[in-house]
């Protein structure tokens, strides 16, 4: 242990308050890099360029020529990414309980809120570039898939329905993000998104098909419902404000709790 | 608590204050108050589920205490801005993500603190693992190479205090005597620190001060020298009961033991000449060293021990005998 830095040390005592706090930029930096270092996630974020190869060869081979068209191609391969992206969201938080690296990682970052924010932020830019991706790889198959067949390309998505399709997963991921927050434990956080994205729609339509009010207003607090609306072709200013409230009760309330939880717990 | 190598600066040691710790009725921690000094190792010793865990843990801002104040280097460690840079923690050598491999948990600590990336082949070298080892999963690893991992994101930072919760755990006899070795050139180099372990054997070769807690409370505490040298002189003679009471009217404390020997805290010198003049052939004549901590350890603990489980207990006759 005679490194310099150990000489240095016993020349100049550094001051423990005088450096300067970890940048917020370099927490994203890492928490981008937890996002896709672990076997899991990898695989998870490899999936989706792999889903969307597999989905635009089989429409390109088998589909009629009608389908083939960007906009056809663009919504067909963010469903994957929708089912997927929330779950790498999930784990973000979640892993860190279950494999207890919670306490390395707030033993280095003592002030909790600026990793929660960190990985908020890390993983909108990675569902952001996840969109992009799929948006750019539909292109290309949508070129590919003419040149097969012989045909005119049809580029036929609209600029505020492309921008809703990010609007959309962004919406799923905060979802899963909250969800990962609230139960800080992979399987059963698991359990519970996959639970909202099946049960909940499930159980919305069966009651809106015996109570005809939740039928007419159901929208206003079923998220899976009103996130429907957002990549419809066309969205009113009700259909809006419907995402708006039920967001605001599947997302904003229950995560801003649970985030007041977390900077409170004991990290063992 | 002085000695002539330790230094009194509030900026430079830990100071735990007055520390409580309850979960509703149950006190983890109850008023515990000691300080590690720099340049010096204190061993944190009690038995498992004495709180020495959860002390660490408020030390480290992963939990907040019910009362009391801990500070490192004069301030909260939640208010240390880097405290990578200041405080090497390993709380867990078990608690790290299975799916990383060993250079990318490091890489993570090494980018989280701002340090050039060549600290990560560094603390590699450091803590000997190799650069296939490094490549390879944190799950794929034995609980020994866990410890040296953590033992490396802890030094990376190059800090001037250590805490480390039962860092000998898994490690093999040479695995703990480096680690006996990277500790104590540690402190010597002017570092404060704080290890905790419920084997006393591993505390009494590396520690300076010894802090002991039972039942959340500090049982004992003091310079591991003069805990040793408290516990003063054996001496055997044919007839221990005359000796005893002869050693009580020069003025000392004596007993006499089962097996005939008395335990006295005059010195040896001393204990020698008061037989000597009562006439008394001294058969034996011995500090009572050594086992007298070991004593104080289980007596200190008996009753922890015997409530607790078989596997806790084991863990403690593990210490007694090593």
């Amino acid at each position: 242990m005679s490194t310099p830095a150990l000489d240095t040390r016993a020349v100049a005592p550094r001051l423990a308050t005088g450096r300067p706090p970890i940048p917020l930029a370099r927490l994203v930096d890492v928490e981008v890099r937890k996002l896709v270092d672990t076997r899991a996630s990898r695989w998870l974020l490899a999936s989706v360029p792999l889903l969307t190869l597999v989905v635009v060869t089989g429409v390109t081979l088998w589909g009629r020529d009608a389908e083939v068209t960007f906009g056809m191609h663009t919504t067909t391969n963010m469903m994957p990414l929708e089912l997927l992206l929330p779950l790498v969201a999930v784990l973000s938080v979640a892993s860190e309980w279950s494999q207890r690296s919670a306490l390395t990682t707030f033993a280095l970052v003592p002030r909790r809120g600026r990793v929660v924010a960190a990985k908020a932020a890390a993983l909108l830019v990675v569902t952001l570039a996840a969109t992009l991706t799929v948006v750019v790889l539909s292109a290309i198959g949508t070129v590919a898939a003419a040149q097969v067949r012989g045909i005119e390309a049809v580029w036929d998505l609209p600029l505020d329905l492309g921008l809703r399709l990010a609007v959309a997963n962004v919406l799923v991921v905060a979802f899963g993000f909250g969800v990962g927050v609230a139960i800080r434990s992979t399987a059963p956080a698991m359990v519970a998104y996959l639970g909202f994205m099946f049960v909940v729609p499930m159980i919305s339509s069966v009651v809106a098909g015996l109570w005809t009010w939740w039928a007419e207003n159901g929208a206003w607090w079923d998220l899976s419902w009103s996130a429907s609306f957002v990549t419809a072709p066309e969205i009113t200013g009700e259909q809006w404000a419907q995402v708006a409230t039920s967001a605001l009760l599947w997302i904003v309330v229950p995560t801003t709790l649970a985030v007041r939880r977390l900077l409170q717990v004991e990290i063992r | 608590m002085s000695g002539p190598r330790r230094v009194r600066s509030v900026t430079s040691m830990i100071r735990i204050d007055s520390l409580t710790q309850r979960y509703g009725d149950l006190a983890a921690v109850d008023d515990v108050s000691f300080t590690a000094f720099p340049g010096r190792v204190t061993g944190f010793l009690g038995p498992n589920g004495a709180g020495k865990s959860t002390t660490l843990r408020v030390l480290t801002g992963l939990a907040r205490p019910t009362a009391g104040r801990a500070t490192v280097l004069g301030h909260r460690y939640t208010d240390l801005p880097n405290p990578g840079l200041d405080v090497g923690v390993l709380l867990d050598a078990s608690a790290q993500h299975g799916g990383r491999t060993g250079r990318e948990t490091l890489a993570l600590a090494q980018r989280t603190m701002g340090l050039p990336a060549i600290r990560v082949d560094e603390m590699l070298d450091l803590v000997g693992l190799t650069w296939a080892e490094g490549k390879r999963r944190v799950r794929d690893y034995s609980l020994g190479m866990r410890q040296r991992l953590g033992i490396a994101t802890a030094l990376m930072g190059d800090p001037r205090v250590l805490v480390l919760d039962e860092p000998a755990n898994g490690l093999d006899p040479a695995g703990i005597r480096w680690m006996r070795d990277l500790l104590r050139g540690f402190a010597d180099d002017g570092g404060t620190v704080l290890l905790s372990s419920h084997l006393l054997s591993e505390i009494e070769m590396v520690a300076d001060d010894i802090v002991m807690i039972g039942r959340g409370r500090i049982v004992a505490s003091g310079a591991t020298a003069e805990l040793l040298a408290g516990v003063g002189t054996l001496v055997r003679s044919d007839d221990g009961a005359r000796l005893a009471a002869a050693l009580t009217t020069a003025g000392f404390q004596a007993t006499v033991r089962p097996d005939g020997a008395v335990a006295t805290d005059a010195d040896p010198a001393d204990a020698g000449l008061v037989a000597f003049r009562a006439g008394l052939p001294v058969t034996e004549l011995r500090s009572a060293d050594g086992h007298g901590l070991e004593d104080m350890f289980l007596e200190l603990t008996a009753a922890d021990q015997r409530e607790d489980s078989p596997a806790r207990h084991a863990g403690l006759t593990d210490g007694a005998s090593a």
